[in-house]
């Protein structure tokens, strides 16, 4: 297979970008009138309703653990157990990814540790055309 | 109400027509009576009139209603305002459900399935998170949340209607398997078919055609949506639309939680039924492990919750649920519950929340 150019690479979120160097990003955006952060894309500001106040902007790669679960029964295919994890960026972005390399055990597990993100390959999944992703992951940090 | 079960190879209408006329025939109401119908089904299109075809072409105002699990809830709230309005004095709501298969929730697909990539969007999961935000603020253990199903089964041996009748010890719920820690398979609403339906009366009609002995009273009835929160939708946010719901359904019956008698909430996981004690105002907040550790909410306790069994053990037919919630109250209310039946019940709230988010409330109070 040949080296995907950055162009044509393909993230598993619209949120997760590639920029002009092939470095991936969460881009999030923040209402210049109310402050409020989303990572979808609204057409007006769903805390305030404010229009065209929506601004772009990179995601911190640092976040702490805001909850999680460990996940043993997941959908046909998906490889458990994972810690799907609720974790909060410095920047008030809200991310849900998933944890690696940590043991999938509670005791392991604390609330508020820092994690740092990491953007890798979507664990091998293919497109129906064969096409690579990219994800984001937590790591601790 | 009809008893949960798994239905077998018939559509939510046969199970809705029976649940009406069920209904009917208690309120010594026919189909020629009732003047407009709101039907809800969470999986099934254009059921009010699928049910009509069931049970009586009258050619009345009807619509179908679909809003997540408070689809039921709703469709009640719209047979209520259609006589408020002034439009008609006997109105019908049915809520039924042949639910799909398996575990519920979906993942995005931006070209492959973001499940185990962007965390897991199963709902036992979802609900897990939930449950954990609340273990980070106040130290509330597995332990705690499994007792919710403890006590949500140990009610269900009293409900007839419920799809079980099984006692589930702790060591028996906290080792089941493991779904999404802390919730076990024990801990997991019940994938299950079934319907409910209501006749609502104008209290001028009620009189009129004698029925006061049993009628239910509906004090306040109150739905609210997904205001925005900092981590929501990426973390769901099942606490703020119940707060608002609850907080709006008690302002509208001048009542506050001490007066409310029985209550029967959203218990769709384990993890989610202590934090509605607080979203409800049963406790403070960070009291909700105190409550399940001290028995507060069970059968004989302060206040007790899900006397039905739940949606643990009763069964949660998405559409039926909001409904059948009102009719295990107005069971209370009229004296009838059996051997779970609150002594001198006078006032119940009901409480459901369906993911997206939207929240109903209702509180019923005996007429007589």
């Amino acid at each position: 297979m040949t080296e995907a150019t950055a162009a044509e690479r393909r993230t598993v979120l619209p949120c997760i970008k590639i920029d002009e160097r092939g470095q991936a990003y969460v881009e999030a955006r923040r209402c210049s009138a109310c402050e409020a952060v989303v990572t979808s894309q609204p057409v007006a500001c769903p805390s305030c309703g404010a229009r065209n106040t929506l601004r772009p902007f990179r995601a911190s790669e640092r976040g702490v653990l805001h909850s999680y679960s460990i996940v043993f029964r997941s959908f046909p295919g998906v490889e458990t157990p994972f810690i799907s994890a609720i974790v909060d960026l410095d920047d008030g972005v809200t991310l849900k990814g998933v944890v690696r390399g940590v043991e999938p055990k509670p005791e392991a597990i604390k609330f508020g540790m820092p994690l740092r993100m990491a953007f890798d390959d979507a664990l091998g999944r293919r497109d129906r055309e064969g096409r690579s992703y990219v994800s984001y992951f937590f790591e601790p940090a | 109400m009809l008893k949960f079960s798994k239905a077998a190879g018939v559509g939510p209408e046969v199970l809705g027509a029976e649940a009406a006329l069920n209904a009917m025939d208690e309120a010594q109401v026919s189909i020629k009576d009732i003047q407009a119908l709101y039907a809800g089904s969470a999986f099934s299109g254009g059921i009010a009139q699928r049910l009509q075809k069931m049970i009586g072409q009258t050619g009345i105002p009807s619509a179908s209603v679909s809003n997540a699990c408070a689809t039921g809830a709703t469709a009640f709230r719209e047979a209520m305002f259609n006589i408020l309005a002034g439009d008609s004095e006997i109105t019908l709501a049915v809520g039924c459900e042949v639910m799909p298969r398996g575990l519920l929730g979906g993942a995005a697909d931006n070209g492959v399935s973001a499940e185990g990539l962007i965390g897991s969007a199963s709902m036992p999961a979802v609900f897990a998170e939930s449950g954990q935000e609340h273990a980070a603020k106040y130290g509330t253990t597995f332990a705690q949340f499994a007792k919710v199903s403890v006590k949500n089964h140990h009610h269900s041996t009293f409900n007839p209607k419920a799809i079980y009748q099984k006692e589930t010890p702790l060591e028996e719920v906290m080792g089941a398997e493991m779904i999404a820690y802390p919730n076990t398979k024990l801990m997991c609403s019940v994938n299950v078919d079934g319907a409910a339906a209501a006749v609502v009366m104008s209290e001028r009609e009620a009189k009129r055609r004698g029925l006061m002995n049993r009628a239910v009273k509906v004090r306040a009835s109150a739905l609210a949506s997904d205001a925005f929160q900092r981590r929501n939708p990426t973390m769901w946010d099942v606490n703020t639309a119940t707060r608002m719901a609850a907080d709006w359904a008690y302002e509208k019956a001048g009542l506050g939680p001490d007066d409310v008698d029985l209550v029967e909430l959203h218990d769709c996981f384990a993890t989610a039924e202590l934090l509605h004690y607080e979203n409800l105002r049963l406790c403070g907040p960070g009291e909700a492990g105190r409550m399940i550790d001290t028995g507060e909410t069970a059968i004989g306790g302060r206040i007790p919750v899900n006397l039905s069994g739940g949606l643990l053990s009763k069964g949660h037919p998405i559409a039926a649920t909001g409904i059948a919630n009102l009719y295990e109250l107005s069971c209370h209310l009229r004296g009838v519950a059996g051997v779970r039946q609150v002594p001198g019940a006078r006032i119940g709230l009901a409480h459901v929340v369906g993911l997206g988010t939207v929240s109903a409330v209702h509180i019923l109070e005996k007429a007589n």
